[in-house]
């Protein structure tokens, strides 16, 4: 009788793994339609700016569809992406990408949302001699691997915050004091993004001589900062950078304004993201948002037109201003596609010289790729919300505005 | 470390002004907590999704604030809704599980907290929101204390509503038929108390609590679909050391929890605060252990 | 609580044998068949190894751990750690800043994770006797409760060492050979360890110490009034299943290229979950249940993600509660609950409750 429940069991697992079996595959071109596939976070802690990177992709794909797809040997194809959800954990972005290449079959990929992301999936693609262009992995740690198949169309995280040193130490010596003198309080997530944000901000204020008061670390399930504002509080940096994703930004906010915790200088990433303006009038002015692009610039491509094009095709399509987390997804499609076009065929390696080949103008900057993949052709810019509106203010060349500095304490805030 | 703990001694008033906003801040846990002990004593069941009721409480709040209305009367609706959801979530489910054991609970909760937190960033998307409360803030000592005038108001409310819950228990018959069905279901059964319609509205009860604080939340830190989980294990930390049935011991345990982790964030670093109260909740559990240890008994 | 009367046969007979050899053969020709499936065959290899380990603690002896998953990082860990460690400065290699790269040969790649998986068997084992001997002298729901909380703690813990990484995570040394014959070696690996798992956790089973187990299960009192010595059995069957949990890690760390300490290592609200899942949906303490239940979550698992893009935690969920409200005995048990002839069991007829579950509480 026994053998009635080994077979029992037998017959499960066959079924089961018929069941496994029986996913569908698709090739890297079917007829006219080149396939991109993407992993992207739709759910979990990155699913906010994981929205924000699917609608960049969508958005591109759906103009360069409209204006003629790409031209590839002569003949024109469309383009269409494969996602994923990668729920934001790396374990499962590792294994979407092993599935989208040896079991779908796709043979370009774009990049999920955030550094941690990124480096997850960068080894898969790497050993599968499969090329990545990605725009929203800004580590450094994705650069020193030798990885030959990732392409970055964005800044590295060192330089998303470097112009707020520089601006503070410049305000110094315009205040007479010496850039020396300056104390700079961090709060940055422990992740691989933010840390290497932090690593790149320690870089700079040791170049000043600036003196580092505060080192916190805000933990992923973040959701109150008192502690370290406290902190600031009673050590009175000069300056206070804080570095979460979204989550970071909105709670920093919240409660720097509730405790009335004064400092001179705040800046922050992510703050476009996380839509400080819309939640918080007034109590966000005066902070400083590094970005990786903003609608002023003045670059412009074929597909989207102007930068303040793009800014406004997207908000009609999708109801909100673009932060740049879309833009950079949007341009990372454009480089693609103008790949495409340039190795006139589909051969995976001709493909991927043709991405290091990439010299090209976006909307979203310039774009060119050095041996490590990284994008070294455009600058980050510094916003500052001034009068319920993020104004360029740094570095010189793209300022729109002059720095408000210092921020009044809150006494005398509105 | 070290410099930080120099610096808070250096700063006494930093203390007291951590401390307070600590205490104020444990009024959360308290509420959540509370509910937590109720389910756990009457019910027999661990309520891992308490957290996604707090955040689907904070979303009510998100939007009153969002269509106009003042947020503290979200406070009142979602407990009203959150009455109804947990009333459902009884019948639907929880009912089945009554008579299993802590596990099983422990277990088809946390499938229920993942259908909420996934069904909320279906609905709500996982955006950070925030519920604007237009209160300000009193500063003492030249700012160096600053009392959010929010705070105080969600501590008050916390307050009322535990005092309300006092109330109900003992002096109502519904709150006296909850309580007979936790000391001995079997006789509340004899007694004629329909324990089941006892274990509705103990489950319906405790979402209605949590939805309060989750609007609570909502006006003073940030709500997000997945946030659920911080308020869970506080909530379960803050019953583990004091008790079922035991509310002067919740209200005490969840202040002190409030106050304590801002200090040990503020010594540590905030990276240490989910590690602090882990931490304290697998010692609390040994110690427990310890103790008991020497009388020859054990923990059921 | 009445037990029903349950007379077992020896469970490894010539069927038993018969079936193992067929998987065997099966698992052996399958990425072979399927190479483009090796991935996620690798998965389920995993899948069933966690499932088996956790089945020692929570089927056979009764004691739902959440804190299995600590071994299984500490193994991530500890062999990474050590393939990198071996060549290079570890701080160096993990910096935030992005670290040195490290290019190893064949030879150097093979020793690295040799040493690394058998210290990765050796810390899980210590692992589980140092924290066994601390918290498993809690009874029950405590001790879930207990190890529910280690596990987060040590999560925290390791994203705030920043020399294995920190929050940043810790990159495996890449691969030097070529890419299917890695992905062979890591199935082989994993179908291997699973293999040898089954087989050595049958044995123990078969033993003496096996029966101590489910008298701890079946009535830890009465056990210790009979003079085991519960707490000390407890301990050493949580060692023997952390020296497997963190072999496993040691290539599981490997094959997904990435640790990030919360989500990949000591991920509770994943693997950590997961593995208690899969056991109890394919039925406690039984012969097949863990298999079939890790079949069955892997598969319902990966249909949700290809055909339910975005909901399938939804799904999920769904699934969860089902499992936990429906089939609290597991598929095996309910079988087993219908018809016990097919298990070799002789059951009489019990005085009162029908339920011939093995791991039921007592009421209280």
């Amino acid at each position: 009788m026994r053998l009635a429940h080994n077979l029992f069991a037998g017959a499960a697992i066959a079924a089961a793994a018929a069941m496994a079996v029986s996913v569908p595959a698709q090739a890297k071109v079917e007829g006219d339609t080149i396939i991109l596939g993407a992993a992207v976070s739709k759910t979990g802690k990155y699913a906010t700016n994981g929205k924000h990177t699917i609608n960049g992709y969508n958005l591109a794909v759906e103009l360069i569809n409209a204006k003629g797809g790409v031209k590839v040997g002569g003949k024109s194809y469309k383009l269409k992406i494969v996602y994923y959800d990668d729920e934001s954990t790396p374990a499962r972005g590792a294994q979407l990408a092993e599935r989208l290449i040896s079991q779908d079959g796709v043979k370009y990929l774009l990049g999920p949302y955030s550094s941690g992301l990124t480096k997850a999936i960068a080894p898969v693609t790497e050993k599968h001699k499969i090329p990545m262009v990605e725009a929203n992995g800004a580590s450094r740690s994705l650069f020193t691997q030798g990885y030959k198949y990732l392409f970055a169309v964005l800044s590295t995280s060192e330089q998303y915050l470097a112009s707020a040193i520089t601006l503070l130490a410049e305000r110094a010596q315009a205040m007479g004091k010496k850039p020396g003198d300056m104390k700079i309080a961090l709060a940055f997530e422990n992740d691989p993004f933010s840390q290497d944000v932090r690593a790149g901000v320690l870089e700079d204020a040791k170049k000043y001589g600036m003196k580092i008061v505060i080192d916190d670390k805000l933990p992923p399930e973040l959701n109150d900062m008192t502690a370290t504002l406290r902190k600031v509080k009673v050590v009175k940096p000069d300056l206070l950078v804080v570095s979460g994703h979204s989550k970071g930004a909105a709670l920093a906010i919240r409660q720097l304004a509730a405790a009335k915790v004064n400092v001179p200088m705040l800046a922050m990433t992510h703050c476009d993201s996380a839509q400080v303006i819309k939640k918080y009038n007034k109590a966000a002015e005066y902070t400083l948002c590094a970005s990786q692009w903003a609608p002023s610039l003045t670059y412009k491509d074929a597909v989207f037109g102007s930068a303040s094009d793009f800014a406004a095709t997207f908000e009609k399509k999708f109801g909100y201003a673009p932060p740049y987390q879309s833009a950079e997804s949007a341009a990372a499609v454009l480089v693609f596609a103008d790949a495409f076009q340039r190795a006139g065929a589909f051969d995976v390696a001709k493909v991927r010289d043709a991405l290091s080949a990439t010299d090209m103008q976006t909307f979203y900057g310039n774009v060119k790729f050095d041996p490590t993949g990284k994008n070294i052709a455009k600058p980050m810019v510094l916003f500052q919300v001034q009068d319920g509106q993020y104004k360029v203010v740094a570095p010189t060349k793209w300022a729109s505005s002059k720095i408000r500095h210092p921020t009044p304490p809150w006494s005398r805030r509105k | 470390m070290i410099d930080n703990l120099i610096l808070l001694l250096e700063n006494p008033v930093a203390f007291v002004d951590l401390a307070i906003n600590g205490v104020l801040i444990g009024a959360i846990f308290v509420l959540v907590a509370y509910g937590m002990a109720l389910v756990w004593g009457v019910m027999n069941i661990i309520n891992i999704c308490q957290g996604e009721f707090v955040i689907l409480g904070g979303f009510v709040a998100f939007y009153f604030s969002k269509w106009g209305i003042n947020p503290m009367l979200g406070v009142a609706a979602a407990f009203v809704l959150l009455l109804i959801v947990g009333w459902i979530l009884y019948r639907l489910v929880i009912f089945r599980i009554v008579d299993r054991d802590l596990f099983t609970s422990i277990l088809a909760t946390f499938g229920i907290s993942i259908l909420l937190s996934q069904t909320m960033n279906e609905i709500f998307s996982a955006d950070v929101e925030i519920a604007r409360h237009g209160l300000g803030t009193w500063s003492l000592f030249d700012g160096r204390i600053t009392l959010e005038q929010i705070k105080l108001a969600a501590f008050a409310l916390a307050m009322v509503i535990g005092l309300a819950l006092v109330i109900y228990m003992k002096n109502s018959r519904a709150g006296q038929a909850i309580r007979a069905t936790a000391q001995n279901a079997r006789a509340a059964r004899i007694m004629g108390i329909d324990t089941n319609a006892v274990y509705a509205r103990t489950y319906a009860l405790n979402a209605a609590i949590c939805g309060a604080a989750g609007a609570l939340v909502a006006m003073i830190f940030t709500i997000q679909a997945y946030g659920g989980l911080a308020f869970t294990v506080r909530g379960f930390l803050v019953v583990i050391v004091a008790g079922l049935g035991n509310l002067p011991g919740v209200i005490i345990a969840g202040l002190s929890l409030g106050a304590a982790e801002q200090v040990a964030s503020f010594v540590f670093g905030l990276e240490y605060q989910l590690a602090f109260v882990f931490g304290m909740l697998v010692l609390i559990v040994i110690y427990r252990q310890i103790r008991l240890g020497f009388r020859r008994q054990y923990l059921r | 609580m009445s037990q029903t009367a349950r007379i077992q046969k020896p469970r490894f007979n010539a069927q038993t044998w018969i079936i193992l050899a067929g998987i065997a053969i099966i698992g052996s020709v399958a990425p072979f068949v399927e190479p483009t499936l090796v991935g996620q065959m690798t998965v389920f290899w995993i899948m069933v190894l966690l499932s088996y380990t956790w089945d020692t603690m929570g089927g056979q002896m009764g004691y739902n751990s959440f804190g299995n998953v600590v071994f299984f990082g500490i193994g991530m860990y500890v062999t990474a750690a050590i393939q990198v460690g071996l060549y290079t400065d570890l701080g160096t290699y993990t910096a935030a800043k992005g670290g040195i790269k490290l290019t190893l040969t064949l030879g150097q790649y093979f020793t690295g994770l040799a040493i690394g998986l058998v210290a990765a068997g050796l810390a899980g084992f210590l692992a589980a006797l140092l924290i066994g001997s601390g918290i498993l002298g809690l009874r029950g729901h405590y001790f879930a409760i207990g190890s529910l909380a280690l596990g987060i703690f040590v999560a925290e813990l390791a994203s705030g060492w920043e020399l294995i990484g920190a929050g940043s995570g810790l990159v495996p040394p890449l691969y030097p050979g070529v890419e299917s014959a890695r992905s062979l070696w890591l199935y082989f690996g994993c179908f291997a360890l699973a293999g040898i798992t089954f087989l050595v956790l049958q044995w123990v089973y078969s033993r003496r110490f096996g029966l101590a187990l489910n008298a701890i299960r079946d009535d830890e009192d009465k056990a210790e009034a009979m003079g085991l010595h519960t707490t000390r059995y407890k301990t050493i069957a949580w060692a023997i299943s952390g020296i497997f949990l963190g072999v496993c890690g040691g290539l599981a760390g490997n094959f997904f290229q990435f640790i990030d300490p919360r989500d990949t290592a000591f991920s509770g609200a994943t693997y950590g979950v997961w593995m208690v899942l899969m056991v109890v949906l394919g039925g406690k303490g039984t012969f097949w249940g863990p298999l079939i239940g890790a079949l069955l979550f892997h598969v319902f698992k990966e249909l949700f993600w290809s055909y339910l893009l975005g909901l399938q935690y939804i799904a999920l969920g769904l699934l969860v509660v089902v499992i936990v409200v429906f089939f609290p005995e597991g598929i095996v048990g309910w079988f087993r609950e219908r018809f016990p002839h097919w298990f070799g069991e002789r059951v009489d007829p019990p005085p009162e409750a029908t339920a011939a579950d093995p791991v039921r509480e007592p009421a209280e």
